[in-house]
C-alpha cells in the first residue's frame, strides 16, 4: 500500500483580480511507498510547497486526488497521522518548546501523560537538551528547525512531511537530522521531504521524484534512475540526474 | 479539548504580550481624572466620579479588545503560525472558536480587573457597594463579546489597518444605530422602509448594552430590557462568528 499517492493534482494562482491564473502544478502524480524515504526535488517556484499545501489541506486544489494509507484525504482528522515540518520556522515566540510540544499535541488530541512522555523522548531526540524551558524568541534558526521537527514528531505520526528541513542546519545538524530520518524510517515510519541539499538527499533517499514545470518528470528508486540516465555511472550522483534533468 | 488548548494559548499571548499592561493607564487615568474632578466642582461628587469611572471603563475596555481582538488574529495569519495550527486535525471552525474563547478570557479578566478597582474606590468614598455594578459588567461584557466577534470577522480576511477602521466605525454606528430603530416606524413607502430595518438589523445595536446612565442617575432596570438584550447580544454573536467561520473555511494559506 502507498502511504501517499497523488493523482492528476492541479492548483492554479491569480496574483491579482486582473491577471488570468497561473498553472503552478498540471497533473501532477507522486506514489510514496509506505515505509520509504521519499525526496522531492525541483527548483525554487516549481511547486513543492504548493503541493504539500494541497495535502495538508491548507490550500485547495483545482483537480485531483490525494490519499493517505489508501484513504482519500478531505477532513481535518486525517492529518492525526501527519507530522509537518514547514519550510519556515513560523512558531509562536512567546512559548518554550516545552509549551510548543504540549500545544502540538493537544491539538493532535493526545492526553497529558501521552504529551509528558513523548515529549521528553524528543526533546533529546532533536538536540534540545537544556533549552526546553527558553522561550523560542530567543532560539536561532537551527534550534527553530529542531523545534518544528519535534513538533511534527510529537504525535508518533506515521506520515512525516518536512519541507525544506535541511535549510538553516549546520554540518553537524544535517548529519544528526539523516540520522533521525533514518532512525524513522527503521521505526516503520514513511518520510516524504523536498530538499535542495542533493547531497543530503542523496545519502538517505530510496525513490525521488522530480517535479519540473508542473508535472512529475521522473520518478522511483533513486538507483534505478541513475543508472538509467548516466552512462557510466562509476560514482552515481542525484546532482547529475538533477541538471540533466533540468536542462531538458 | 483542542478549543480549550487554542483559547488558553490565545490568554497565554496576551498575557505574555503584556496587554494587562495597560490597565496601569487606565488606574493612572482614573485615578488622576477623579482627583481633578474632585477638586474642580461642588456638589455630588460621588455622581461624578461614578460617571468618571465608567466611562474610563468603557474606553479603555473598548481599546483593549479591538487591539487584542484584531492583532492576535491577523497575526496568526501573517506571522503564519496557523500553519501550525492547522496542520494538526484541527478544524477551521475550532481555530476561530478557540481564539474567540481566548478573547473572551482575556477581556473578562480585564474587566474584572477595572472593574474591581472602581468598585473599592466606590466603597472606600461612600461606604456601600452598588449591586447594580455586576449588571453592569455582565452587559458591557456582552457588548465587549460582540466587538471582538466583528474584529475576528475582519481580520479573518483584512489587514489590521482597515479591520481596526472597520471595527472602530462599526462600534461608532452601534451606539448611535438605534436611532434607526426610531426612524424606522416613521416611514411608509415600503422600499424605504425595508431598508431602514435592514440597517437597523444589519449592525449591531450597541446602545441595548448602554446602562451607565440609569445607574449613575440609579433609574430602575427593568428584567425584560435585561433579558431581551442578552439573547440579541448572544444572537448577533452567534450570527458574526458564523460568518467569520464560514469565511475562514474558505480561505487558503
Ligand atoms: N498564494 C499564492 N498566490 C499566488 N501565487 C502563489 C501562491 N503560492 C505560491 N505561488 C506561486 O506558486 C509557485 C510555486 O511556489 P512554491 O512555494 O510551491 O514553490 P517551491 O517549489 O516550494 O519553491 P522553493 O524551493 O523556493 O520553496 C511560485 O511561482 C509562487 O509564486
Ligand atoms: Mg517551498
Amino acid at each position: 500500500m502507498n502511504a501517499l499517492e497523488i493523482k492528476a493534482l492541479s492548483k492554479s494562482f491569480r496574483s491579482n483580480f486582473l491577471y488570468k491564473k497561473t498553472s503552478i502544478l498540471k497533473n501532477v502524480d507522486i506514489n510514496v511507498n509506505k515505509g520509504s524515504i521519499y525526496g522531492f526535488l525541483g527548483l525554487n517556484g516549481a511547486g513543492k510547497t504548493t503541493t504539500i499545501k494541497c495535502i495538508l489541506g491548507l490550500t485547495r486544489p483545482d483537480h485531483g486526488t490525494i490519499r493517505l494509507f489508501g484513504k482519500e484525504t478531505g477532513k481535518a482528522s486525517d492529518r492525526a497521522s501527519i507530522g509537518f515540518l514547514p519550510e519556515s520556522p513560523y512558531y509562536y515566540d512567546y512559548l518554550n518548546a516545552k509549551e510548543t510540544l504540549a500545544l502540538s499535541g493537544k491539538l493532535s488530541s493526545l492526553s497529558n501523560e501521552k504529551i509528558k512522555e513523548r515529549t521528553a523522548k524528543i526533546i533529546s531526540l532533536v538536540g534540545l537538551d537544556g533549552k526546553e524551558d527558553l522561550l523560542l524568541k530567543k532560539f536561532s534558526k537551527g534550534m527553530l528547525q529542531r523545534v518544528g521537527l519535534a513538533q511534527a514528531l510529537i504525535n508518533d505520526p506515521d506520515l512525516i512531511i518536512l519541507d525544506e528541513p535541511f535549510s538553516g542546519l549546520d554540518p553537524i545538524g544535517r548529519k544528526e537530522l539523516r540520522d533521525i530520518i533514518l532512525s524513522l524510517k527503521a521505526e516503520g515510519k514513511t518520510i516524504f521531504f523536498s530538499s535542495h541539499i542533493l547531497q543530503d538527499m542523496e545519502l538517505i533517499v530510496d525513490d525521488i521524484g522530480i517535479l519540473m514545470n508542473g508535472k512529475i518528470t521522473k520518478e522511483g528508486k533513486l538507483k534505478d534512475l541513475v543508472k538509467k540516465t548516466i552512462k557510466h555511472p562509476v560514482d552515481y550522483s542525484l546532482e547529475d540526474l538533477f541538471l540533466k534533468e533540468i536542462k531538458k | 479539548m483542542k478549543i480549550r488548548a487554542i483559547a488558553l494559548n490565545t490568554f497565554k499571548e496576551a498575557v505574555r504580550n503584556k496587554i494587562f499592561y495597560l490597565l496601569i493607564f487606565f488606574g493612572v487615568f482614573f485615578s488622576f481624572s477623579s482627583k481633578l474632578i474632585s477638586m474642580l466642582t461642588i456638589g455630588d461628587t460621588l455622581k461624578i466620579l461614578k460617571d468618571v469611572g465608567f466611562a474610563s471603563i468603557n474606553l479603555f475596555s473598548v481599546l483593549i479588545a479591538i487591539f487584542t481582538g484584531i492583532n492576535l488574529v491577523y497575526k496568526e495569519i501573517e506571522k503564519k503560525t496557523v500553519y501550525f495550527i492547522l496542520s494538526k486535525p484541527v478544524e477551521r471552525r475550532d481555530f476561530i472558536l478557540g481564539k474567540f474563547l481566548g478573547l473572551a478570557l482575556t477581556m473578562f479578566v480585564a474587566l474584572t480587573i477595572m472593574i474591581s478597582v472602581f468598585s473599592i474606590f466606590i466603597l472606600l468614598l461612600s461606604g456601600t457597594f452598588d449591586p447594580f455594578i455586576l449588571l453592569y459588567f455582565i452587559f458591557l461584557f456582552t457588548e465587549l463579546l460582540i466587538i471582538i466577534s466583528i474584529s475576528i470577522l475582519f481580520s479573518s480576511f483584512s489587514t489590521p489597518i482597515l479591520s481596526s477602521i472597520f471595527t472602530i466605525v462599526l462600534y461608532l454606528i452601534g451606539h448611535v444605530i438605534w436611532t434607526f430603530n426610531e426612524f424606522k416606524y416613521k416611514l411608509i413607502n415600503p422600499i424605504e422602509k425595508f431598508f431602514a430595518y435592514f440597517i437597523y438589523y444589519l449592525f449591531p445595536n450597541l446602545e441595548k448594552f448602554n446602562i451607565k446612565g440609569a445607574l449613575v442617575m440609579n433609574d430602575p432596570i427593568s428584567i425584560k430590557i435585561i433579558l431581551s438584550s442578552l439573547a440579541y447580544g448572544i444572537f448577533y454573536i452567534s450570527a458574526i462568528l458564523l460568518i467569520s467561520i464560514h469565511i475562514f473555511k474558505r480561505r487558503e494559506f
